[in-house]
């Protein structure tokens, strides 16, 4: 049994290391490509280039913190070193796929699609105006033509499947030696991770739902702790394949946040519906003829999840905001002069790693509430009223 | 703006994803952890309590044991003192019997003594009535013959029956 588990990680290892090498080579490839056309593209107006050269504090961070159709990993130069993504788009009936390398870093389009460079739809793929190599070199929507459905693999949704991958494996296998060490000890991982799954049935289920119906929730509650936990920390490292702002995506945590109102709506029982529209305690005329009371509840019903979406996107984007402000002080002053970057890098290093350090608890925090409050609403919704 | 519009795509994949993966860790690994975890702990509340049992059933145990300890000595303390007196009673006994037995003998012994002594006694008159006879009759020989034979021989028999 040992023998063959032994086994079994060792061509998990050996695909995982193939895959690196596969995409790693990918990316070689994509990026000597990348550097000639990119000397072109610049080389042709130097206007452009001083304009490109400037340092820009809000426009780097924006960047660093949406989502993308390629994965960058660094640029030393005019060498971007990235990882192209693959590109699903629906327009007209038609399904258009390709790789995004085909937009060469968005200064170019492809099959009349291109990534928007200004304008309302800034950033995404729009279906490019035709005659946009005649009159100037921007690329934007046609305003006589329909967005394209984008439904890309971008880093984001690519970061997504990668920890929801990790996390599988993660699970599966403590599962695993769950069965295979059972009445013993936990060991490894498993004992790394008891307590969080611990913490989550005891102090977050079975304290909010209650003894008696926590179990039916328990699946989704750890795999929606475990999944903003785990993308809160891959956010943090600053490099692939972590980097990408999952948590911190509004469509992300829009869908948790779904995830928890169909749950809660779904599971609602008689008397939630009844504190709905007739809420107890409450004087009748508050109720009637203008049923106040009630809209307000109906309200709150929707901004519960609302409120969920919102906090855990806020808080994960200001911490990377202020980590990215950090950093971005240091080019800021480098340009005034390097001496003076030189210097600031020292404070600012140091404050980034204090954020850092903030984020960790942040991280762990933003994980525990968006978990604890969905428990709080199936709790809510799931109550036995007297 | 972008920050704060949530894009259809990732939406949609988003919501495939961790669904399919709920659905997958739901499954194969939250319920076999969860099932493992509230097993183990029962098995545990189980094993203290079955502990708990057997220190209870160990004192109890302790208990009887004490009270079959002191029985058994008070047993022994019993049939050695019953032993004892049986001991002595017997000892007793012998010596009574002893006692009288030599008693017996001694009795029968000097009945013994006292009807051989009377048959001696016997024996001893019918012998002397016989040599009274005996002398009578040499008495009356010799009166005959001489007077002064006669006193010899009377003084010659008496000193012959003083001899016997």
């Amino acid at each position: 049994m040992k023998k063959t588990s032994h086994k079994r990680s060792g061509i998990f290892r050996n695909v995982f290391l193939a895959s690196a090498i596969i995409i790693f080579l990918v990316m070689q490839v994509f990026a000597t490509n990348h550097g000639s056309n990119d000397q072109q593209g610049h080389g042709e107006n130097w206007e452009d280039k001083t304009i490109a050269d400037e340092f820009k504090a809000g426009d780097m961070i924006v960047e660093h913190i949406v989502d993308a159709h390629e994965w960058h990993i660094l640029s030393y130069g005019d060498f971007h070193l990235t990882l192209p993504l693959p590109v699903i788009l629906w327009y007209d009936g038609n399904l258009h796929t390709f790789m995004s390398s085909k937009f060469h870093h968005g200064h170019d389009d492809h099959n009349g699609f291109g990534l928007s460079q200004e304008g309302e739809h800034k950033g995404k793929i729009v279906r490019t105006l035709q005659e946009r190599f005649i009159t100037e070199h921007v690329i934007t929507h046609d305003p006589n033509q329909k967005l394209p459905l984008d439904f890309s693999i971008t880093k984001n949704v690519l970061a997504i499947f990668l920890s929801l991958i990790l996390m599988s494996w993660i699970f599966i296998s403590i599962a695993k030696a769950y069965r295979r060490r059972e009445g013993e000890a936990p060991k490894g991982i498993q004992s790394l991770l008891e307590p969080l799954i611990l913490f989550i049935r005891d102090d977050v289920a079975k304290a909010s739902i209650g003894e008696k119906k926590y179990e039916k929730y328990m699946p989704f509650l750890l795999t929606l702790f475990f999944f903003i936990f785990l993308n809160n920390l891959l956010g943090l490292v600053p490099f692939f394949p972590g980097g990408a702002n999952v948590t911190g995506n509004i469509a992300v945590t829009m869908v948790l946040a779904l995830f928890t109102f169909v749950i809660t709506t779904f599971s609602a029982n008689k008397a939630y519906w009844v504190h709905i529209v007739n809420t107890p305690g409450v004087p009748w005329w508050l109720k009637f003829p203008v049923p106040l009371m009630p809209v307000v509840e109906l309200i709150g019903v929707f901004t519960k999840p609302f409120v969920l979406m919102v906090r855990l996107f806020a808080n994960m984007t200001a911490g990377h905001i202020i980590v990215l402000g950090f950093i971005s002080l240091i080019f800021i002053f480098g340009q005034i002069s390097p001496a003076l970057g030189l210097g600031v890098s020292v404070v600012s290093i140091a404050f980034t790693i204090f954020m850092d350090m903030l984020e960790l608890l942040v991280a762990f925090i933003q994980a525990y509430v968006f978990t604890l409050l969905s428990a709080l609403y199936f709790g809510m919704a799931t109550e036995e009223h007297h | 703006m972008e920050l704060v519009s949530p894009g259809i795509g990732l939406i949609f994949w988003m919501t495939l994803a961790f669904g399919v993966v709920l659905y997958i860790l739901g499954k194969f690994a939250w319920k076999p952890i969860l099932k493992s975890l509230k097993d183990r702990e029962n098995s545990i509340d189980q094993a203290l309590h079955e502990a708990d049992k057997a220190r209870q059933e160990m004192k109890a145990l302790k208990f009887s044991n004490e009270e079959l300890m002191a029985d058994a000595k008070e047993e022994r303390d019993s049939l050695l003192k019953q032993a004892r007196e049986i001991k002595e009673k017997l000892i007793e006994d012998a010596r009574v019997k002893a006692n009288e037995e030599a008693n017996r003998i001694i009795e029968s012994a000097r009945e013994t003594i006292e009807n051989e002594k009377m048959a001696a006694m016997v024996d001893l008159k019918n012998q002397i009535a016989r040599l009274s006879i005996e002398i009578a009759e040499k008495v009356l020989e010799h009166e005959l013959d001489d007077k002064s034979k006669q006193k010899e021989y009377v003084d010659l028999l008496i000193k012959k029956a003083n001899l016997n």
